[in-house]
């Protein structure tokens, strides 16, 4: 039985950019910046300072409650600690390693064969060592979200939907390491002990649903859900309901409806951590849009820089105006290219075009936002009440619930700048509450 | 490189209050032919001065008070041709023209502007014209009567329409082959059922408008004249009310207009039943025989308070919740 969601867009995908290119790593740059926040929560605590040598997937950043570790993704030596540009806008305390190409290994994770004699706090302690977040974006610490989830859910969704235009870095995973996903998820399945695991996968990645199914005979205990093309489907809340039916209530987490997801990426993360006891050093990172020359897959170093990604993707063209970490829906638009490449960066999106924003754009009543939102909120609405400042008419429309994913300012024909008036409505809303 | 760092999303689906207006005037094209084709080149002259007064009238008004919009975003041009549509063919140019200004001036602008305005313009300004000049309003030619081009008013041969031997009440002689195609007494744009139906069609398909209040509204339409068929036979009178009057075009293009009609879901639905509703009462019981444009006008009145109390199920509160 096919579970739908409500809402959502149909964009132009402009996965045929990146799509069917061979996933080759990207040349080591001479140098990385590791922040030492790549993921939701508290800032890791330095394990080392200028002058030391680094190994490759040294610890090199140690992690406390809701944190996760970070990890040398070169050999060399640390430059400096200090404040670098980070993604986020904000500067973040970073070491800078130089790379001295060598790539001399500085593992302490064993590789294991198989995961016989190994107790899920055992796995779950691997996981954490490894610094694995939540690698679609989100980046929210994945040992932490395992252990609230071990033994409470039924249903463990893999989340290979990749709904956001342009990106295929999760596609380029299933296509070409699609065992790497597999085995992973035999690692949660052993965590958690749900009843099912499901791959769920839109209809459009033709060639990874073909990859996947020539190895499902050896993985018998996955299920694999093909459904169809539509954003925000990749969305937790949206994706749960199309695959279980079940709606996860208003401020709640999925396991309150008794299933756990986790991002493909993530997945073949806690496999490589496992088996090959490798930490997070590095990641599929999807470079494409009309502004980069030669749009593709590749495997980057965690701290690669954006010019130094741009550059082993043929460089950026003369009209490129945007520079996007993650997709044209829901990415952050970067005004400075020294920034590195995260946990969290699955793709680099360079565009040529920029949305447009009229000086004073009117809204017609069309209720196009209201067929679009995939929570069931009234876009119209909340953009009035957010214009006079009303807060408790925006509580009582339940702005709190907004997922941000753009579905309304897309299909906008006023061009209202919707979403953005909600992330501030949020902000808003959030500081009351917390006062 | 300068690079841009505005806020997501960074594409847009296209989609422009120019782009839906121009397709609504497209969707109304077979009904606009149909128009000329049974009342021949005065239906096109009448259409031509009303789009015409709608547009110079809000450029005017946009220039002196510099509001936001712009006259090119093609709404005043929908309400010209839909306001021409609603009128007989024989209707006096000069009171078209003032029609067309009352819409734009009165009804929409100074009720708010574009998306703001609480009544459908073009029918607000139809009521305004039966109210002041009901002889010309309800003067209606025979199809294929040839009327004067040039001359201001037209006195061509009256003829009843269908809904004038409906109010008797009995069934029409037309048959409902000529309802269904146009050819029957009555204003320029309601008669052509058939030519309604593909331009109203076309709207739900290119998601201009949702299927919800026209199907709501027809739906109520056709179930309260089959239940209460005024001692006629039920299925014909049924059929009858559905084609006659101007109760498709109202279903299709003005119920559905966006400024003056719910945008939710829910309230879309109780807005077409009460159109419907409101529809059938006015033609059973009030002095004229059709009631469309005061069902309509009426329940624009209630559109905002309608959002207001018929809000979407909220995500995640389902009733007998299924969670695991």
């Amino acid at each position: 039985m096919r579970h739908l969601f409500w809402g959502g867009v149909h964009p132009e995908g402009r996965k045929e950019l990146s799509r069917g290119t061979p996933l080759a790593p990207a040349p080591a740059p001479a140098q990385v910046v590791i922040p030492m926040l790549q993921h939701i929560g508290r800032p890791c605590t330095p394990l080392v300072k200028p002058g030391d040598p680094v190994r490759l997937g040294q610890k090199i950043g140690d992690a406390e409650g809701l944190s996760a570790t970070v990890h040398a993704s070169v050999s060399g030596r640390v430059l400096a600690l200090e404040p670098r540009p980070h993604p986020s806008g904000r500067p973040v305390l970073s070491a800078v390693l130089e790379n001295d190409g060598q790539d001399t290994p500085g593992h302490t994770l064993l590789p294991r064969q198989t995961l016989e004699g190994l107790s899920p706090d055992d796995l779950l302690s691997i996981i954490r060592e490894a610094g694995i977040v939540g690698m679609g974006g989100a980046t929210f610490p994945t040992d932490i979200k395992a252990v609230s989830a071990a033994g409470r859910v039924d249903t463990v969704l893999i989340n290979a939907c990749e709904c956001e235009p342009y990106i295929t870095a999760d596609d380029a995973l299933l296509c070409s390491v699609p065992e790497q996903v597999l085995r992973g998820a035999s690692v949660l399945r052993a965590i958690l002990q749900p009843d099912r695991v499901v791959l769920a996968v839109e209809d459009n990645k033709v060639q990874a649903i073909e990859s996947v199914r020539r190895c499902l005979e050896a993985y018998s205990q996955v299920e694999l859900a093909v459904l169809p093309t539509r954003y925000p489907q990749g969305a937790e809340k949206q994706l749960i309901q199309a695959v279980t039916g079940r709606q996860v209530p208003p401020g709640k987490l999925p396991i309150s409806v008794g299933c756990g997801v986790f991002n493909a990426g993530t997945v073949a993360a806690i496999c490589r951590a496992v088996f090959d006891g490798e930490p997070i050093t590095r990641r599929v990172v999807t470079v494409t849009g009309e502004g980069v020359r030669e749009p593709k897959n590749l495997i980057v170093r965690i701290g690669t820089s954006y010019e130094d990604v741009l550059a082993a993707a043929g460089g950026l063209t003369e009209d490129t105006c945007k520079v996007i970490m993650g997709g044209p829906m829901m990415g952050a638009a970067q005004g400075d290219l020294s920034v590195p490449v995260l946990k969290g960066t699955n793709a680099v999106l360079c565009l040529t075009q920029d949305a447009p924003a009229p000086a004073r754009p009117v809204c017609i009543r069309c209720g196009k936002c209201v067929e679009a939102c995939p929570m069931h909120l009234q876009p119209l609405y909340l953009y009035r009440y957010e214009a006079v400042g009303d807060l408790a008419a925006l509580d009582a429309l339940h702005v709190s619930d907004c997922i941000e994913c753009g579905c309304c300012s897309y299909v906008c024909p006023g061009q209202l700048p919707l979403v953005e008036r909600f992330r501030s409505a949020k902000q808003t809303w959030k500081e009351g509450n917390a006062s | 490189m300068k690079l841009i760092t505005s806020s997501s999303p960074h594409i847009r689906s296209g989609e422009t209050t120019r782009r839906l207006m121009g397709t609504v005037l497209l969707a109304l094209l077979p009904t606009l032919l149909a128009g000329v084709w049974f009342f021949g080149p005065r239906a096109l002259a009448l259409v031509l001065v009303t789009v015409a007064a709608c547009i110079v009238s809000e450029w005017v008004f946009l220039s002196v008070t510099k509001g936001p919009g712009s006259v090119l975003d093609g709404s005043s041009a929908v309400t010209g041709l839909l306001l021409a549509l609603t009128l007989p063919a024989t209707t006096p140019y000069w009171m078209a023209a003032v029609g067309g200004v009352f819409a734009i001036v009165v009804v929409k602008a100074l009720g708010g502007g574009l998306g703001q305005n609480i009544f459908n313009p073009a029918l607000a300004a139809r009521a305004l014209l039966l109210l002041l000049w009901p002889a010309s309003l309800t003067r209606y030619t025979s199809v294929g009567a040839e009327l004067p081009l040039l001359s201001m008013a037209a006195d061509g041969v009256t003829s009843a329409t269908p809904l004038h031997s409906m109010v008797m009440p009995s069934l029409p002689d037309a048959s409902l082959a000529d309802m269904f195609l146009g050819s029957i007494g009555g204003c320029i744009g309601e008669v052509s059922t058939l030519a309604l139906l593909l331009g109203g069609a076309f709207l739900i398909w290119r998601k201009v408008i949702s299927w919800r209040i026209p199907a709501a509204y027809l739906g109520t339409v056709a179930f309260l004249t089959l239940v209460f068929p005024r001692g006629q036979e039920p299925l014909s009178w049924m059929l009858y009310s559905l084609m006659g009057g101007g109760l498709v075009l109202g279903a299709f293009f003005m119920a559905t207009d966006y400024a003056t009609s719910p945008a939710l879901p829910r309230a879309q639905l109780v807005y077409g039943i009460g159109c419907g509703a409101l529809t059938i009462l006015f033609r059973y019981h009030s002095l004229y025989p059709e009631g469309v444009t005061y069902a309509i006008l009426l329940m624009n009145a209630c559109a905002w308070a309608l959002d207001k109390f018929l809000p979407p199920v909220r995500f995640g509160v389902q009733k007998g919740g299924e969670a695991g």
